[in-house]
């Protein structure tokens, strides 16, 4: 593995390769291990045209628990804002000596681009483009069902996951249909129509505009962020009532099965997508969520920077 | 006339079987009860795969001699190893530490092959994260020579002289269906 453009481009194995290197890594956390060798002397450039708190922390949390470097770099108070283009600041992190780039960029196709324009010559993450793919956000809710579902090993076969609301602007769905289903998970996708993407349909997953007919029988509920700073036109009449269509609260939690849990990839709209009872209720994973990067954004930087390039 | 072939040149002998393992364990879980005085503060720690398959059989045998349980764990050296970037990113393995801890313990460390040293000095790395043992000693199944650091094994269960060109294999029930240690001739 040099890079880790798509969930898409996994296969099986590779993905419960990196979830149970992450059991491994967050084992050795628990026990009190805080930082382990096997990047040191590696450079790491957080490199972030979009805003984000969680997955850059996260990052750079996961680099420096392996001892690497980590030079963050965010396009406000850079070059960028100057005007300067991706491929000269790529040049410039390469002529730096970056041995990984982890990318998040508001243009879908940009980590792809990076990472094949010969531009740099070390590996590439996407940690989010545009309304594409995100990975990294795929493999830690992967990890989080199997802990949960299927003690914490193996894939996820038969296992039932409900995605709902704004699909059509969110890389985390489609990251997340592609690697649940390459997992053995059937899923679900549940929005109002003018919140699906054309093609959705050829995604391999079901599509419902019924929530409540789409929950009763799920392992796991998965909210989306309404992604209001993405939408040009109005998707749905007003919050209110998307939030009584598509949101999660306790009366719609209350017909869930009894182990199952519920999920949002953050920053969460609470009140809009999910009620505050729901997000902090003993059913709400979302804080797991948010430790689980950490571990399994390890597994992804060690196998990718942890021996000589390739497999 | 037919001439059967025997397979003379198949590159395996036999050098440890089962029986022979077995009595190789047990004394050397009578060395461990003999050298710790009756191993109060020990911990075992095996280096997986096979040495944490070893110390846990080592582990039943002393608690057998001495009655007494003996916490037993395992230690993946993957990340601390010398030769980490000259091959692929390799898997990890689970390093598990016993409820008792290893700090102030006198913490023996378990593998099947002592060759190069290597692996052990990974070893010593991977322990001192996890805490301040009062004591480290080694103990292995095969010693093969060919030592590349300044390590020796505290104990032995057979010293083994090999060629370099030799590979010393060693089988567990528990993982191979078999308990043997074979060497090959590598080609």
């Amino acid at each position: 593995m040099k890079h880790l453009l798509s969930a898409g481009e996994l296969t099986r194995e590779e993905a419960i390769t990196i979830l149970d290197t992450a059991t491994q890594l967050a084992a050795a956390t628990t026990q009190g291990v805080g930082k382990l060798p096997p990047l040191r002397g590696r450079t790491i450039v957080n490199l972030f045209y979009e805003d984000s708190t969680r997955t850059r922390i996260s990052f750079e949390a996961a680099a420096k628990r392996l001892s690497a470097d980590v030079i963050n770099f965010s396009a406000k108070g850079s070059s960028v804002s100057k005007g300067e283009s991706l491929k000269d600041t790529a040049l410039t992190l390469e002529a730096m000596g970056a041995d990984a780039v982890i990318i998040r960029h508001n243009a879908s196709g940009a980590p792809h681009r990076l990472a094949h324009s010969g531009w740099i010559s070390g590996g590439v993450v996407n940690a989010g483009d545009g309304t594409h793919e995100h990975p990294t956000q795929a493999l830690l809710d992967a990890y989080t069902l199997r802990q949960h579902l299927k003690d914490n090993s193996g894939d996820l076969k038969g296992a039932k996951v409900a995605i709902v609301g704004d699909v059509l602007h969110s890389r985390v769905a489609r990251s997340n249909v592609l690697l649940l289903t390459t997992l053995g998970a059937e899923v679900r996708l549940v929005a109002p129509p003018t919140l699906l993407p054309i093609g959705v349909e050829t995604w391999g997953a079901q599509v419902s505009y019924n929530i409540d007919e789409s929950i009763a029988d799920v392992d796991a509920v998965m909210m989306l962020r309404v992604q209001r700073e993405r939408m040009s036109a109005a998707f749905f009449p007003t919050a209110h009532e998307y939030s009584y269509r598509y949101g999660l609260n306790v009366a719609r939690m209350n017909t869930m099965q009894d182990h199952a849990i519920v999920m949002h990839p953050g920053p969460m709209n609470r009140g809009m997508e999910i009620s505050a009872d729901v997000a902090d209720s003993s059913r709400s994973v979302i804080v797991e969520q948010v430790a689980n990067g950490v571990s399994v954004r390890m597994a992804v930087l060690y196998l990718l920077l942890g021996g000589t390039e390739g497999v | 006339m037919t001439h059967v072939v025997e397979p003379e040149n198949r590159p395996s002998r036999v050098v440890l079987d089962a029986d022979d393992m077995s009595r190789a364990l047990t004394r050397l879980a009578h060395e461990v009860v003999e050298r710790t005085h009756g191993a109060s503060h020990l911990t075992l720690m095996g280096i997986p795969t096979r040495g944490a398959d070893l110390a846990v059989r080592l582990a039943a045998k002393i608690e057998s001699i001495q009655g007494t349980p003996v916490p037993v764990g395992a230690l993946d050296v993957t990340m601390y190893r010398d030769d980490l970037r000259l091959r692929p990113a390799r898997a990890l393995l689970p390093t598990v530490v016993p409820p008792e801890g290893i700090e102030g313990r006198l913490v023996v460390l378990v593998d099947d092959v002592l060759y190069s040293g290597r692996t052990i000095r990974s070893a010593l790395d991977a322990l001192s994260e996890l805490g301040r043992p009062q004591a480290v000693q080694l103990a292995v199944l095969v010693d093969r020579g060919h030592r590349e650091l300044p390590i020796r094994a505290d104990y032995v269960g057979k010293n083994l002289p090999t060629s370099k060109t030799e590979q010393v294999k060693v089988q567990v029930i528990e993982r191979d269906g078999i308990d043997q240690v074979t060497i090959e001739q590598s080609s």
